[in-house]
């Protein structure tokens, strides 16, 4: 299993062709209290950072990307009634769908932990 | 004033306007004073409609105001410019609203409203582009015995869009359910339909929303809010969105509004309502406050995500609407919708009873009903009109197959002697 970030923020672990998505801790802590997660339609196809998902928080509101081309095959309940769970456990518990991927040669566009470390060193 | 904005002429000044948009001439004479203009203004306001006994309504009612709707609705506070809505100097319009959707809501039996809407037509459109978020679906069902004027709005809302729409002619002047459960499929966003209907029925929809329920498919109910004083409303009958016309809730009939139209829903779909909200919150004392909620679903955050793209609404026309409700209370509003009932139930038995009239709605109906006559029914309100009744609207505009029928409308502000006026004044235009 592994898992690579995008420069969007957003998560994906890859199992098999299963990718779950979420965003990072740095993004949900950036946006501060989440007060909602507008979850992707189950059976959605989407393009490689095509817009997957909305997110909103006391600052801002913003669009999830989907950092892999897929199909939705599953999406966490769990935030329609508790958002927060995005701030206290962003890249676990507050994973946001699943997506069948259909090419998971994409990945290789993507940053692996260490590369986004890096990464977010240089915004700072 | 034309010389500082650089137009040599008021004709210029309007040039950009149409030739053809424009009036031809407000038949006034050349520089008159305001004195005399107002002499003007009176005698047109005193002729032609003034003075006309209705037994119209189609969508728009002759009910009784309130002395305290003006009163209060024309106090400084509330009379005011746009947009009032910083929570800092706004507290009395924010809760206002907030008192309104908490009407609305009662009055439909739903768990959420937003702070109300153009019109009724635009209401119904909305509902229709609610849905079709909601759902993800394409598809809209509208029974055709929804207002024809709403039904055009829909159009006109949908047109620009990729989805569907179909429309399920009514069972005479009857609602048919058959038909409606008949056409869902699992590409429909919602049914819409109207209680009562455009010809005066009133229906029980439950059986409806179960099915479209089970298709995956919302229901939208657009309801006259006097008639919910007494049939099930829209929540009862496990409707998604509530929609309808306002202006019966203390607002004059005048030529093209403005009106309100509200909007509520259940609280699941509150992401999706469009429009203005305003929820309750604390300060940081803890004192209790109102203020704007949900605005990431509005333009001016999302831009054109927004899942609306109405950033203003009916204010004013809304809280003559909870005014008005507010002074008749609950018991009032039953006592209110009994008195039209009541009346229309006496003018629909005598008039039925006139040679060759007959009654055509099959079940139930509130205030309206729609009679078919012997003969055109344009022809026979045009002639009573003489008499200065309006006996009803002519069906023939909308519904060319029903070009001898009328829907007559019987409010609590019709006399027993009106009644019988019109009775004798039908009886006449058919058989003298």
């Amino acid at each position: 299993m592994s898992m690579y970030f995008t420069k969007e923020h957003e998560w994906v672990r890859i199992d098999g062709t299963q990718a779950t998505v979420g965003i990072s801790e740095h993004a949900a802590h950036e946006l501060g209290d989440i007060t909602f997660v507008e979850l992707p339609q189950m059976g959605k196809i989407v393009k490689q950072f095509d817009t997957l998902a909305g997110i909103e928080s006391v600052k801002a509101a913003s669009d999830i990307y989907a950092p892999i081309s897929g199909k939705v095959v599953q999406v966490n309940d769990k935030l329609e009634d508790a958002p927060e769970l995005v701030n206290e456990s962003a890249e676990d518990a507050g994973w946001i769908c699943r997506l069948e991927a259909s090419d998971l040669a994409e990945a290789g566009a993507l940053m692996n932990a260490a590369a986004y470390a890096e990464f977010l060193n240089g915004l700072e | 004033m034309l010389a500082v904005i650089g137009a040599a002429s008021v004709e210029e000044l309007f040039s950009p306007i149409p030739q053809g948009l424009r009036a031809k001439s407000f038949e006034l004479p050349a520089g008159i004073s305001e004195f005399e203009l107002m002499a003007v203004m009176r005698a047109k306001a005193a002729g032609g409609g003034a003075g006309i006994v209705p037994f119209i309504g189609g969508g728009l009612y002759d009910h009784i105001i309130p002395a305290a709707v003006d009163h209060l609705s024309g106090r400084a506070e509330f009379y005011t410019a746009y947009t009032p809505y910083q929570p800092e100097c706004s507290q009395g319009t924010l809760q206002a609203l907030y008192e309104y959707q908490t009407a609305i809501c009662r009055l439909t039996g739903m768990e959420v409203s937003n702070a109300s809407l153009y019109d009724g037509g635009s209401a119904v459109a909305e509902s229709a582009l609610m849905a079709l978020r909601v759902t993800g679906r394409n598809a809209i069902i509208l029974d055709a015995s929804v207002n024809p004027l709403h039904r055009e709005v829909v159009r006109g809302y949908l047109a620009g869009l990729s989805a569907e729409l179909a429309e399920v002619a009514p069972d005479g002047c009857d609602s048919d359910l058959a038909r409606l459960i008949g056409s869902i499929t699992q590409e429909t966003a919602a049914v819409v339909v109207q209680n009562p209907n455009f010809f005066g029925s009133v229906a029980d929809f439950s059986a409806l929303a179960e099915k479209a329920h089970q298709q995956g498919a919302l229901l939208i109910v657009s309801s006259y809010p006097i008639a919910l004083g007494m049939v099930k409303s829209p929540g009862e009958m496990g409707a998604d969105i509530a929609v309808g016309d306002g202006q019966s809730l203390g607002n004059t009939l005048s030529f093209g509004g403005p009106y309100f139209g509200y909007i509520a829903a259940r609280k699941r779909y509150i992401r999706n309502l469009p429009g203005r909200i305003v929820g309750e919150t604390a300060d940081k004392e803890g004192r209790r406050g109102y203020v704007l909620t949900l605005q990431a679903r509005e333009q001016h955050i999302k831009r054109q995500k927004a899942t609306s793209n109405i950033c203003s609404n009916q204010s004013l026309c809304a809280l003559r609407g909870l005014i008005f409700a507010a002074a008749l209370g609950k018991q009032g509003f039953e006592e209110l919708a009994c008195l039209n009932f009541d009346k229309a139930q006496y003018a629909k038995q005598l008039l039925s009873g006139i040679k060759g009239v007959r009654v055509l709605n099959a079940g139930g109906t509130f205030n309206e009903f729609t009679l078919a006559l012997p003969k055109g029914a344009a022809d026979v309100v045009a002639r009573i009109l003489g008499s200065g009744v309006a006996a009803g609207v002519p069906l023939g505009a909308y519904y060319p197959e029903l070009s001898d029928a009328m829907v007559v409308t019987v409010t609590e502000k019709r006399s027993r002697a009106e009644i019988d006026a019109l009775s004798t004044l039908l009886e006449e235009a058919l058989w003298n």
